[in-house]
């Protein structure tokens, strides 16, 4: 069977099993909708999470980003999973304990004002908008590259089932699609790197191989992984800082925070039964992102490893360019990958100086995708990878839809224009938001902004910022008012958009960046990608201040505070 | 209202006690102190190294799930669980 049909059974035996469970699992009430009628078993509930939580971004890109930075890399994997101890302890079960639908909706009632619900709506609307739109873009491409079908087709392909889904199901059609979903993409990811891992250093548990000698010798892998990069003129593999210390510190903060503070992954807290459910979930949802962040690093070092060993073997000759592989081939079509024979020799060599380096692009994405072909792993492994893939960018899109969907139905219809909706006109009008959110996702990944990827980075700056803090002091910090929290939102949310701005271009647009994006103009040598963390001390800062200055929130709003700071008498989520 | 005042307190000291430990795996061991950390040697993994990329993942793991634990004997202890179980 040719690589092209395994993969088309594959994937299209996947897609059966998404419709498959969209059917059973549709919605009949706004709280099906919402919040999967709040049933969902903590196990379940932290499987969905982590399906929801990693995107195309975690499954594609990060390994390949790791494998060029190094120790450098290590921002992403404690920033992205660090983020979830302060999800359990600071957010998750109080959240729960309130027992509403949407995370602006409690905004809205904890600071009294329609006008702080308002503000977190555009805040969760812009952070899961940009977001969105990277998802979108990684169906397309994912399509096009193992399915052959053009782009636009790949692209209508994936939004038509998400629309079957998250439109028919809601969030308890989307939970047990991403349970699903999570199994596709953790063995799309485990398999390739247990065979790779066993191939370099016969131990099959990628976490121990990384730590483990070459097969056959007494050299450790990552020492022999420095060495080689040292004579290439790289920096060391496990020694190379990103910028500075200080910049990897805020950095992690800044991803840690922002993770937190991501209503698609709070909503998730909002689906199981019990505060106590909230707590261990948490945990879970940890566990089954782990068996991936922990695998990724083994990945990346043996992917850069085994890239250079293809291009210039220890101790044996450079690649002949006329001999290269066939995944090589594969690559150069697509533009990701180029060579170019300098020195007319025939041969290619790899260095870090740019004058007489020949490997000219190794695009970072390539990594992940291209591993089981460079070592040369059987077709239904390189298909499972691209049913991986589209998992992980399909979860990830419907539970950013859901949210987007929830905050315009509920809070904006429900919440502030028309209170005396009845259920069944607000489940229409949900699913109605749910079906334009998805056209605007796909018209976005149709004319991909010239932005989308540096907006990702906007997404965890706002949601860092703007809305972490405000939830994290109305359940900490009794005496916080509205003043305060609207004016700590306005004042992070200012502040990171300002240093992104002025680097990276107003709304993106280089030519209008008036600070130029060099490292001598960033403050402290932080980069704006790391600059959430600062946007969110401002917010804090601001908060305070001004709630001292202000009067103090009414009575009822402070007994609000004291019953969610206990788990007892926790009804299941209404939103009513 | 005493009552729930003892259980807030205890509840803080328990998430202080979680985030010391949090900020010790990841951003002590896995950044500020790297560089010293190296030098010790865990198998073919240089410790700082290893802090950064394995184990404080491994770590958080385990904070979420003492804290969970934890609080959930806390309820119990201030009668503050949720009912039937």
């Amino acid at each position: 069977m040719t690589l092209q049909t395994t993969t088309y059974l594959i994937v299209g035996f996947t897609f059966a099993i998404y419709i498959g469970i969209a059917i059973w699992a549709r919605a009949s009430t706004t709280k099906d909708f919402y919040v999967a009628g709040g049933s969902v078993h903590p196990v379940a509930n932290g499987m969905a999470t982590a399906a929801d939580w990693m995107s195309a971004a975690s499954f594609i890109s990060m390994a390949g980003l790791i494998a060029f930075m190094g120790y450098g890399g290590s921002v992403f994997l404690m920033g992205w999973t660090g983020g979830y101890v302060l999800l359990a302890m600071l957010l998750a079960p109080y959240l729960r304990k309130f027992g509403k639908f949407t995370v602006p909706e409690f905004i809205g009632e904890r600071y009294y004002s329609k006008g702080a619900r308002i503000v977190a709506v555009i805040c969760l609307i812009v952070a899961s908008v940009t977001y969105v739109i990277g998802q979108m873009k990684g169906i397309g491409v994912a399509f096009s590259r193992f399915l052959e079908v053009p782009y636009d087709i790949g692209l209508m392909i994936g939004m038509g089932i998400v629309f079957i889904y998250a439109v028919m199901g809601g969030m308890k059609g989307i939970t047990y699609t991403q349970i699903a979903q999570y199994c596709v993409l953790i063995l799309a990811y485990t398999i390739p790197a247990i065979f790779i891992s066993l191939n370099l250093t016969g131990n099959p548990i990628p976490q121990l191989g990384l730590g483990s000698t070459m097969s056959g010798t007494e050299v450790y892998l990552l020492d022999r992984l420095d060495q080689v990069l040292r004579d290439l003129g790289f920096l060391e593999y496990t020694t190379n800082v990103r910028l500075s210390l200080t910049n990897m510190f805020m950095y992690t903060l800044s991803l840690m925070i922002g993770t937190a503070g991501l209503p698609h992954v709070i909503i998730r807290f909002f689906t199981v039964p019990k505060v106590k459910d909230a707590r261990s979930s948490a945990g879970w949802a940890l566990v089954f992102i782990a068996i991936l962040y922990t695998t990724a690093p083994s990945v990346a070092a043996m992917a850069r490893l085994n890239l250079i060993e293809t291009i210039q073997p220890t101790g044996g000759e450079h690649m002949v360019y006329d001999e290269r592989p066939d995944w090589v081939r594969n690559w150069e079509a697509t533009g990701l990958l180029a060579f170019e024979d300098k020195n007319g020799d025939g041969r290619i060599s790899y260095s870090a100086d740019p004058e007489t380096n020949e490997a000219v692009k190794i695009d970072r994405d390539i990594m992940v995708l291209a591993n089981p072909e460079i070592a040369g792993l059987p077709n239904w492994v390189i298909a499972l990878v691209a049913a991986g893939g589209l998992a992980a960018a399909l979860s990830t899109a419907a539970g950013l839809l859901l949210a987007i969907s929830s905050a315009i139905s509920h809070d904006l219809l429900k919440g502030v224009f028309k209170p005396d909706v009845t259920e069944q006109q607000e489940l229409l009008a949900s699913r109605i938001a749910m079906a334009g959110a998805i056209l605007l996702a796909g018209y976005l990944g149709f004319n991909p902004p010239d932005f989308a990827a540096g907006t990702v980075a906007l997404a965890f700056g706002l949601a860092a910022s703007s809305i972490f803090p405000a939830l994290m002091l109305g359940i900490f910090y009794k005496r916080m008012n509205k003043e305060g929290a609207i004016a700590g939102m306005l004042a992070g949310l200012g502040v990171t958009l300002l240093y992104v701005f002025q680097h990276k271009g107003i709304m993106f647009i280089a030519s209008t960046s008036y600070m130029g994006d060099m490292p001598q103009n960033w403050f402290m040598g932080i980069e704006p990608n790391a600059f959430g963390a600062v946007g969110a001390m401002f917010n804090f800062a601001v908060a305070l201040i001004v709630s001292k200055l202000t009067a103090a929130p009414p009575e009822h709003i402070q007994h609000l505070v004291e019953d969610i700071r206990v788990p007892s008498g926790a009804g299941a989520a209404t939103g009513h | 209202m005493s009552q729930n005042n003892s259980y807030w307190s205890a509840n803080l000291r328990i998430v202080a006690l979680c985030l010391a430990i949090w900020f010790v795996v990841s951003y002590l061991f896995g950044i500020i102190l790297v560089e010293p950390l190296n030098s010790i040697q865990i198998g073919g993994y240089k410790l700082g190294f290893w802090f950064a990329q394995q184990g404080s993942i491994y770590v958080f793991i385990a904070l979420i799930f003492y804290y969970a634990k934890r609080m959930g004997k806390l309820d119990k202890e201030h009668d503050v669980h949720e009912d039937d179980d």
